[in-house]
């Protein structure tokens, strides 16, 4: 069948009559508003910042190209290093609890335990619908000192109420805004690929006398194994791009928030307040090789181990 | 079929009864509403301030309504502040993520169309790097994408964050799987056999079976604009062409400014309400839809 539409539809370039030159160009008619927009607005900007980070521009002398010069400065500057240490830091508690979680939601929402389930589903999810932006001033509220209303609680108990904007608890606070917010949107992608597992397979291993924990774990979740390692590769880049809760909360927390707290604040930073276009490209281009190796490394160990089971 | 499912079910579950224990159950259940309780508190929070006047806020409990209920006052103290930008801004954002989502999905859903039905050269390759793209950080492309909007004097109009929403790589990924699921390949030679043109076949049968997954990527693109912060961040200083997000975040930015903080505390919790309401809507209204859409990327990713 595929063979034969092949041959079909994509004839010899030899034979060039108009019917057929009209019948090849289809597809890509069809394609023509992405591509065109996909190569304005993703591969040329690419391709512009690739070709701005390999220039400087001074105040005396000018623009001049200074080839890997800026990458060069990037790998030495202490805070890029910093900025990736505290999203590693972030990412390597905040992503394993969050997507923890979303998997033990989604099994219990795909098993008969719960009555009400879309109560639970709509419920978890519902943070996904608030702006980030919207999240961290209302846990920034939360979390404040004056009004928030931990503080309140801690007071009326007669304690000290938490400090969330301090140099070591705002890593934490921050990982809980995130937390709150994508564990319902991730447990949702962990849910839909649960249920199209066939139920005859729970059904066979409970007829073996399996319990509903080794159900779940040697056959639901490797039957989800990809469903998971997407949802750990998004997170990833997510993390790695953390901007919009910190840029929020700088307002709260000034001195602990600084402008390079994460690599993403820092290319911000650089590139509107000390107008180093140049140099905030290479670091985002720095920025996305980590990512992409992080990515990669978190796929082949994964995949790795879902074959080895 | 069907019956004799449900009847082997319910035997299943009357055999396994006593085998599952009660306690771990009722220990489940417990877990799943204190993790309700965890999502949905902040939420509460947030309604019950919106009722508060500012001195309210910091003088009553957080958990609880004031005794003098200011919800009508905020509302309108937040329309009247600085000459009503708020309304602007939330225009801009119902613009912005209405046409970025209906242009967005409409666009991936012909490419993705295309790469599920057609056989072309460079399909696999154009396939592969549009992908790949799914996972450059976004970052990449935002400085840079403001330097040619500036350039191109597009920067302060509400088109230099359309334009670049209308492209998304990671929808063309799911209409193209869900368009080799749900539209069979015969069709397109049996409505060829019948005289229809591609475009026929795909506008008026090949599109309506693509509908679930289609209304999908529409939602998601819906609030993935609505939520948008950092590029309008980028891109745009015009404070009339805010969207409520960057809106919201620069009064908060003021409220903390000492001498500021007692005027805009209540506003900007007020305008967070008024901000999340569509989207909730839209979520809660249309869930049958993205629900079942949102299968599309976990099974074959």
């Amino acid at each position: 069948m595929s063979v034969a539409t092949t041959t079909a539809r994509m004839p010899r370039p030899a034979s060039r009559s108009w019917r057929r030159f009209k019948r090849n160009s289809i597809p890509y008619l069809f394609l023509a508003p992405f591509l065109i927009g996909f190569v304005i607005f993703l591969v040329y900007p690419l391709i512009y910042s690739l070709n701005l980070s390999l220039y400087r521009t001074r105040l005396v002398g000018g623009t001049t190209y200074v080839g890997l010069e800026n990458y060069g400065r990037a790998l030495q500057d202490t805070n890029l290093w910093e900025g990736v240490r505290n999203v590693l830091l972030f990412g390597a508690v905040q992503i394993p609890v969050m997507l923890g979680f979303a998997l033990i939601f989604a099994l219990v929402l795909d098993s008969a335990i719960l009555h009400r389930k879309t109560i639970f589903r709509l419920g978890n999810f519902l943070p996904f619908a608030v702006p980030s932006v919207v999240a961290a001033l209302i846990w920034g509220y939360l979390y404040g000192e004056s009004f928030g209303p931990i503080a309140q609680i801690a007071h009326a108990l007669g304690l000290t109420p938490p400090q969330f904007l301090t140099s070591s608890g705002v890593i934490p606070a921050l990982a809980n805004i995130s937390t709150w917010q994508y564990t319902g949107y991730n447990m949702l992608i962990l849910f839909a690929a649960l249920q199209s597992i066939p139920r005859e397979l729970y059904e066979a291993a409970a007829v073996d006398g399996a319990s509903g924990v080794q159900i779940a774990l040697k056959i639901r979740i490797p039957l989800i194994a990809p469903a998971i390692i997407l949802t750990g590769i998004f997170s990833i880049i997510g993390t790695l791009q953390l901007f919009n809760e910190p840029n929020v909360l700088t307002s709260i927390a000034p001195s602990v928030l600084n402008p390079h707290f994460t690599p993403n604040l820092y290319v911000y930073s650089l590139a509107f307040r000390s107008q180093q276009f140049d140099y905030s490209a290479a670091i985002a281009f720095t920025l996305a090789f980590v990512t992409g190796v992080l990515a990669s490394v978190f796929f082949f160990i994964t995949r790795q181990r879902g074959e080895r089971q | 079929m069907t019956t004799y499912k449900t009847t082997q079910k319910r035997a299943r579950a009357r055999v396994s009864a006593p085998a599952r224990r009660p306690a771990g159950k009722y220990l489940a259940i417990v877990f799943m509403v204190v993790a309700l309780g965890y999502f949905l508190t902040p939420l509460i929070w947030l309604v019950i301030s919106s009722t508060k006047s500012n001195a309210d806020l910091f003088n009553t409990f957080g958990f609880w309504f004031s005794p003098r209920f200011n919800l009508f006052q905020n509302l309108s103290d937040l329309f009247a502040r600085d000459n009503g930008v708020f309304i602007i801004w939330m225009k801009n954002t119902a613009i912005y993520a209405t046409s970025a989502a209906v242009g967005s999905a409409l666009i991936s859903a012909l490419a993705g169309y295309a790469f599920a039905l057609y056989r072309f050269a460079g399909r696999n390759l154009l396939f592969g790097i549009v992908l790949a793209s799914v996972f450059v950080p976004s970052t990449v492309f935002a400085v840079p994408l403001f330097l040619l909007l500036s350039k191109s004097g597009l920067s302060n109009s509400l088109l230099a964050i359309i334009l670049p929403a209308l492209i998304n790589p990671f929808g063309v990924y799911l209409m193209r799987i869900y368009a080799e699921q749900a539209v069979p390949e015969e069709l397109l030679d049996a409505g060829r056999v019948d005289g229809a043109g591609d475009f026929r076949i795909f506008a008026q049968i090949a599109f309506r079976l693509m509908m679930p997954g289609f209304v999908t990527v529409l939602l998601f693109a819906f609030v993935g604009a609505w939520n948008n912060y950092f590029l309008p961040l980028l891109v745009l200083s015009k404070s009339n062409l805010f969207p409520v997000t960057v809106g919201l975040a620069y009064w908060n930015g003021l409220a903390t400014q000492p001498g500021n903080s007692q005027v805009l505390y209540a506003i900007v919790i007020t305008g967070s309400v008024v901000a999340i309401l569509p989207v909730m809507i839209v979520f809660l209204f249309l869930q049958r839809y993205w629900q079942g859409g949102l299968s599309l990327g976990s099974v074959k990713g």
